[in-house]
């Protein structure tokens, strides 16, 4: 049925709403769980959009009570699933809003103030409550400055920024600096703790920024390895096929060993550079073990100019080929699985053969974080040993 | 004969009406409008219709089609937040909006954004994609026809500087162009369904520029993709190249057509002209004199006029690409000329607007309008206005 245009199938649902009523009633839960379940199983390289459409068919000429239903469905929804039911439900919204009806902004408000609901289902639910209210959703801001949902948390977040900037103003350094304490711990976003910790830095206080955005700084690094014509980022090197910090390797210029290498970087960049000076067409590896409490799947950020690939407990996570572009904190993100204990973390970062002067940069930053972005430390790290 | 049958072959490929400006640069990627009621002087007071505010940022052109215009912007700290709009093109009121959430990287260059690719319609849909991969088709009343998240399905396909490169549609099919150091490929995507119809590798290196639409020497249409090793045309049904130019292109300017050649960033500029001798393309001439920097190169009769980095305007002959005169102008530019009748519409990155007189001898600049935003994106032309859009804003000029 699905193998034809798209639409070729969407004429019949779309005269079977005009002719019906121009809005499907919701009766219960049970009338959106087969289209909810066909766009939740969109998958890679457009396999699904078909019948996603048809099935929007059902879902964008629903009431707009209906909303919190499809809401709930992002729960089971991939990224590209998410964008579907937002689109439903904004299509639901506008017509909504356009006719005039009150909308249902209680279930709305329950929905948003279950922070076990999807993160960014609330975050939906709130902004079409700020649309028709943005006063009440103002006021919903006030709690939700240790939200799980990243959005919702950063708006609140930033309320409590102009207070303490407004605090600041009436020269109330006391209370300004006492806010920006309680943000450094609240805040997720890098931009955020950056502001927080550059007021506090200027209100005389002192702020460990690669700590608190959890940097690992404690490494081991092997290298130089040759990668002349960028060959270092395939080449399967010792340390790659297994790690021992005892061994001695063929490096691209004689034997090579594992150095100690700490951090200290302000932005939480372990650069090769230091151990190695400047080098051209080369690669290196560099290695961190992780102590965690429990098995857990966490978020591995990294940020690099250079080409890198990392792996967590060997297993592979990911690479890219590209040099001297850009670095952000939080460049690329990974989902790993952290065991119980020990967990071996291993990052290869190459460098090429560019001779401009922005091409010197040969390092990486890394942060293990939870999906909000809250910085998850090493146990020895948490108790001390680490630094 | 031939240009008849060229305005035949353009007609049914874009299936046009009068006034829309359908994707990067217009009509078949030119820069030049046929509209004659362009003002050719510029007043705040009396030349802007409207001036609309925008929720995020963005880079991209506008699009027009009928009576409505379209617009792509990001927001948030990450710009992870896509917004895709529809103005009513007569007084600039909001229409419609959906906004989606990035499911690709979005680090860029902070000189320019996630929303850098000029979105694209075939009169029916608008194919609009981000810097992320993400790729949507919408109706033209916001209804969500598929997507895409072409980083997804392509996790090495990014740019730490951002992408920028404009799909064009063709015959049904949406050319997406993907060019980085870590992964590089065309895809032809079927503009009904959103599913891939055919994709190509293509060499492993960053480019930012645009596909251009040319008609080949059997008639049909191809798509040209420029990237550093030179020019490839190929068919849009099938991705199979047709033919080849090997000699090195620009990553940065995008090349112009006018009529069956090709005005290539190439050794400062080359031209290919589809060839009807049994071989694939003549190379006409190349001309370093013309070489451009950020901006593409516009064809305006038979003139072609380039921007280089100190913000000079150069004016060659398409017969033999010799150059005829050079005008300085208040740069520096990132945005594309577009071209009006004979006048030459220029924006710099500080927002200045600036008209110039191409039928003067060594053309002329005869208006200027300051904006007073930065502007990066090129304008557009549609439906007897002439759009600018910054970060902030996006103004409608018309004729007063």
């Amino acid at each position: 049925m699905f193998n034809r245009p798209i639409y070729f199938h969407a004429p019949c649902f779309l005269l079977a709403a005009w002719m019906g009523c121009g809005e499907l009633s919701l009766k219960s839960e049970v009338d959106f769980a087969e289209p909810l379940r066909v766009i939740n199983s969109v998958s890679r390289e457009g396999q699904g959009n078909a019948e996603a459409f048809v099935a929007m068919q059902t879902l964008v000429f629903a009431d707009a009570k209906s909303i919190p239903i499809i809401l709930a469905a992002m729960a089971s929804s991939n990224e590209v699933a998410l964008n579907w039911l937002r689109a439903a439900v904004e299509t639901i919204a506008q017509r909504h809003v356009a006719s005039g009806k009150p909308f249902p902004f209680v279930e709305l408000g329950k929905f948003v103030l279950e922070t076990s609901n999807p993160p960014r289902a609330r975050r939906l639910a709130f902004e079409l409550i700020s649309k028709v209210d943005p006063l009440t959703s103002d006021r919903l801001l006030t709690g939700m400055v240790n939200d799980p949902s990243p959005e919702l948390r950063r708006e609140a977040v930033q309320k409590l920024i102009q207070q303490a900037n407004l605090s600041l103003s009436e020269s109330n350094k006391v209370g300004a600096t006492l806010l920006f304490q309680q943000l450094l711990s609240l805040a997720r976003d890098v931009d955020q703790v950056d502001g927080i910790a550059k007021s506090l830095r200027n209100l005389g206080q002192v702020v460990d920024l690669p700590f608190t955005l959890g940097f690992l700084t404690q490494w081991k690094v092997a290298g130089p390895f040759d990668s002349i014509g960028g060959k270092g980022f395939a080449a399967v090197y010792p340390p790659e096929a297994q790690v021992d910090l005892a061994a001695d390797y063929d490096g691209k210029t004689g034997k090579v060993r594992w150095q100690r290498l700490l951090n200290t970087e302000e932005d939480g960049s372990v650069s090769m550079n230091k151990p190695y000076t400047p080098l051209k067409g080369v690669a290196a590896y560099a290695y961190s073990e992780f102590y965690s409490e429990n098995a857990r799947v966490v978020d591995l950020r990294l940020g690099s100019k250079n080409a890198f690939k990392v792996w967590l407990n060997g297993q592979f996570l990911f690479g890219q080929e590209e040099y001297h572009r850009n670095k952000a904190i939080d460049q690329y993100r990974m989902t790993g699985q952290l065991k119980s204990g020990r967990n071996i973390i291993l990052v290869k970062v190459c460098q090429n053969e560019q001779t401009e002067d922005w091409a010197t940069e040969w390092d990486f930053q890394l942060r293990v974080c939870d999906a909000l972005g809250t910085p998850i430390r090493s146990v020895a790290a948490a108790s001390g040993g680490d630094r | 004969m031939r240009r008849i049958l060229a305005m035949v072959c353009f007609l049914v490929v874009f299936q046009v009406w009068g006034g829309d400006w359908l994707q990067f640069r217009g009509p078949q990627g030119a820069g030049v409008s046929d509209e004659t009621q362009i003002p050719t002087t510029l007043d705040a007071k009396k030349n802007i219709a409207w001036k609309k505010a925008l929720p995020g940022r963005g880079l991209s052109s506008a699009i027009i089609v009928g009576d409505r215009v379209f617009v792509t912007c990001t927001s948030g700290p990450n710009q992870e937040r896509l917004h895709v709009i529809c103005l009513n093109a007569a007084d600039g009121s909001s229409l419609w909006e959906r906004q989606f959430w990035a499911t690709g990287r979005t680090t860029c260059h902070e000189k320019i954004s996630v929303a850098a690719p000029t979105p694209v319609s075939d009169g029916k849909r608008i194919i609009a994609l981000f810097s992320s991969n993400d790729l949507f088709c919408l109706d033209l009343d916001g209804n969500l026809l598929w997507l895409r998240g072409l980083m997804r399905d392509y996790p090495n396909a990014s740019n730490g500087l951002g992408l920028a490169s404009s799909p064009v549609v063709v015959d049904g099919v949406v050319v997406t162009q993907i060019e980085t150091d870590g992964e590089a490929f065309v895809a032809g995507i079927d503009a009904t369904t959103g599913l891939n119809r055919w994709k190509i590798d293509r060499p492993k290196k960053a480019n930012w520029t645009s596909p251009s639409i040319l008609r080949g020497a059997q008639g049909a249409m191809l798509v040209t993709l420029q990237s550093s090793t030179g020019i490839s045309a190929i068919d849009p049904k099938t991705g199979v190249e047709v033919w080849k130019y090997s000699d090195g292109a620009s990553t940065v300017p995008s090349s112009a057509v006018r009529g069956d050649t090709l005005y290539v960033p190439s050794s400062g500029i080359t031209a290919l002209q589809t060839s009807t001798d049994g071989q694939p393309f003549k190379q006409l001439w190349k001309a370093s004199q013309l070489r451009p920097a950020t901006a593409s190169p516009v064809v305006v009769d038979e003139r072609i006029y380039t921007l280089n980095d100190a913000g000079v305007l150069t004016c060659g002959d398409t017969t033999e690409g010799k150059r005829l005169w050079q005008l300085r102008l208040k740069g520096p530019f990132s945005a594309t000329p577009l071209a009006a009748g004979q006048h030459l519409y220029l924006v710099n990155e500080k927002g200045l607007a600036q008209v110039v007189d191409l039928s003067k001898p060594e053309g002329q600049v005869v208006s200027e309008l300051d904006l007073g935003e930065p502007i990066i994106g090129t304008p557009s032309i549609g439906g007897g206005g002439l759009y600018f859009r910054s970060d902030g804003h996006l103004w409608k000029i018309i004729k007063s």
